[in-house]
């Protein structure tokens, strides 16, 4: 069996700058792995401009993006593997695989890097009553068609739920002939990034509805038309508020979810609220020497957060390669308690005398808070309270944690964060 | 004196932009966190840019598009002449990430280039 020192799972741009930052670090023998035909994930297909001013303070496309680490694996004489699906992964760290030249092989690895992205949420996850004609599409699938095969999937759209790629494939559709009639949202406010309701959506006129959703589809074999209606507060119908949209394509952008089967049949924890592994300080799971990074950890809107992160995971599995595990779990386990409008933070749980000096904690609120203060409590002593003139679901916050604090920090049990709302 | 806000639309942080004027003329800019949302905030009071990234049809290539982006931001009133310029424009593979794919779109000045690299298609 042909061994690595480090063995990433998906050629995104969280493999790829992992593998990167790994290689620096120290690391000769590394291997991605990538089931697609080519590598930087989905960023292939996300030709619209508005990556990477944070990394390379230039604005780039998704695939001249993903073309800059690209090109640094390839400097970095970095082993890959493309049109390769993984399959399996042992506790053990043996990485089943197969692709048409080598069939089914074995890995053994030291450190395992998941980066295995997300998916979007499926049709069958959402209560459509009616038929099932044709014309109805995920807003991913769709971008693929239009981006990366050329081909239109409809004239008169409709798209349900307000989330990036549903606003970016509004004006995507609108550039090629299509007419975008409205986008509806079941949620008061929009799942995605302000400046693609201003860029996709106010710019074309197109119209968004929040508290809308769909509530029956016409058509027996194309798709020809939807009903819109108006929500109460807890998402129900409200009879007498139907309107119909005659259309021929339904996009749905409803959600991601990280692509975790590979992790949990491993045995990796996962955490229910963002359906990624738990991790530590050092983005390792619940399993030694295996790492987390990017959308399979959880889903971001900014890639050049899932660069950094990935960063941070490529140097770690590097010092889990040189060191083993004579750095792991030194000290107690604190707690980072995600309370009031806080759904979640990543990581989870920290060993403060494991930390580099600074640690990012990255999370989401439950819902758009305005003119309000981000709270952090170390046990009951409240040690920050930072002023946000706006928080919304649909972009990720961070907040910088400081070794040095946490550990001349008496008696540090638990790290609190709480929205408090002015 | 009067408040317009804006969103600054140059990076995914989308900063919330406040501009004082005073008739035509900027007076502060509030609200960003880098230079980029001041230049933002002032041309969008006075003459809105945006980048056109669209696709085109590539022959003998590997892929049946390829994706392309306007050089720089060009007038946002002229988007969609940019769009329609773009409509039946072929390109022989291979085509290169930075190729100039058409010079000087829609009379703006700024030309397209393709934003990936299309190789040709294997015989
Ligand atoms: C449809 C879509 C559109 C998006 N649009 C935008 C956008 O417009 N702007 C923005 O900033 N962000 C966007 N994002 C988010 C951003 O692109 C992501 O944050 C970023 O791409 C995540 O990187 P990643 O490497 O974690 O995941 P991905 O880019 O998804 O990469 C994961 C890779 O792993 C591979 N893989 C998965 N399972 C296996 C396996 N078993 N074996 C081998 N390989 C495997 C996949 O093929 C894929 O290439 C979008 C995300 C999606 C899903
Ligand atoms: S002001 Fe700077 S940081 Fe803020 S959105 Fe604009 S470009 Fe991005």
């Amino acid at each position: 069996m042909k061994e690595y020192d480090i063995v990433i799972i998906g050629g995104g741009p969280a493999g790829l700058a992992a593998a990167v930052s790994a290689k620096k670090n120290g690391i000769k023998n590394i291997l991605i792995l990538e089931r697609d035909k080519e590598l930087g994930g989905i960023l292939n297909q996300c030709i619209h401009n508005g990556f990477g001013l944070h990394t390379f303070k230039e604005e780039l496309t998704g695939p001249e993006y993903a073309e800059k680490f690209i090109q640094q694996v390839k400097e970095g004489k970095i082993e890959y593997k493309r049109n390769t699906m993984v399959t399996d992964i042992s506790p053990k760290k043996v990485v089943t695989a197969m692709n048409h030249e080598e069939g089914l092989f074995e890995i053994q690895a030291k450190a395992v890097v998941l980066a295995m992205g997300c998916r979007e949420r499926a049709r069958g996850a959402l209560n459509i009553p009616g038929y099932r004609p044709a014309g109805i599409f995920s807003a991913g699938t769709a971008q693929r068609f239009v981006n990366m095969e050329g081909y239109l999937p409809g004239r008169e759209v409709v798209i349900l739920g307000s989330g990036d790629i549903g606003l970016i494939m509004a004006r995507r559709m609108t550039f090629e002939g299509a007419k975008v009639k409205v986008v509806a949202e079941l949620m008061p406010y929009s799942g995605g990034l302000k400046r693609n309701i201003v860029q996709c959506l106010d710019d074309y006129g197109i119209p968004l509805k929040l508290r809308h959703t769909v509530v029956d589809i016409k058509g027996k074999k194309r798709l020809e038309g939807v009903v819109l209606a108006e929500v109460d507060e807890r998402g129900k119908p409200i009879s007498g508020t139907e309107e119909f949209y005659s259309c021929d394509t339904l996009l749905l952008s409803v959600g991601l979810i990280p692509e975790n089967e590979l992790s949990m049949a491993m045995g990796v924890e996962i955490n229910p609220v963002t359906m990624g592994p738990e991790v530590n300080e050092i983005l390792e799971t619940s399993m030694e020497g295996v790492f987390a990074c990017g959308n399979v950890l959880h889903v971001h809107d900014l890639v050049d957060f899932v660069s950094q992160e990935a960063a941070t995971a490529g140097k770690n599995a590097a010092l889990y390669v040189k060191m083993g595990n004579t750095r792991k779990r030194k000290g107690k386990k604190i707690l980072l308690n995600a309370k009031e409008g806080i759904r979640y933070t990543v990581p989870g749980a920290i060993h403060v005398e494991n930390m580099d000096e600074n640690l990012m904690v990255r999370f989401r609120v439950d819902n758009v808070y305005k003119n309000c203060y981000i709270n952090m409590y170390l046990n009951d002593e409240r040690v920050m309270h930072k002023k946000c003139l706006v928080l919304t679901p649909g972009e990720m916050e961070e907040i910088k944690l400081i070794k040095e604090d946490l550990l001349s920090y008496p008696n540090l049990k638990t790290i609190t964060l709480k929205i408090e709302e002015a | 004196m009067e408040e317009r806000n804006f969103i600054c639309i140059c990076c995914p942080m989308g900063c919330s932009l406040t501009v004082v004027m005073k008739g035509e003329e900027v007076v502060e800019v509030a609200g960003n966190t880098c230079k980029r949302g001041d230049i933002y905030a002032r041309n969008e009071v006075i003459n809105p840019m945006r980048m056109v990234t669209s696709t085109v049809k590539v022959i003998g290539g590997r892929e049946n598009v390829v994706s392309v982006k306007t050089k720089e931001d060009i007038p946002k009133g002229k988007i969609f002449e940019c769009v329609r310029a773009l409509k039946d424009v072929k390109v022989n593979a291979p085509v290169y990430m930075g190729d100039t794919i058409m010079k000087n779109v829609a009379n703006t000045g700024v030309d397209i280039v393709a934003t990936k690299n299309v190789e040709c298609k294997e015989a």
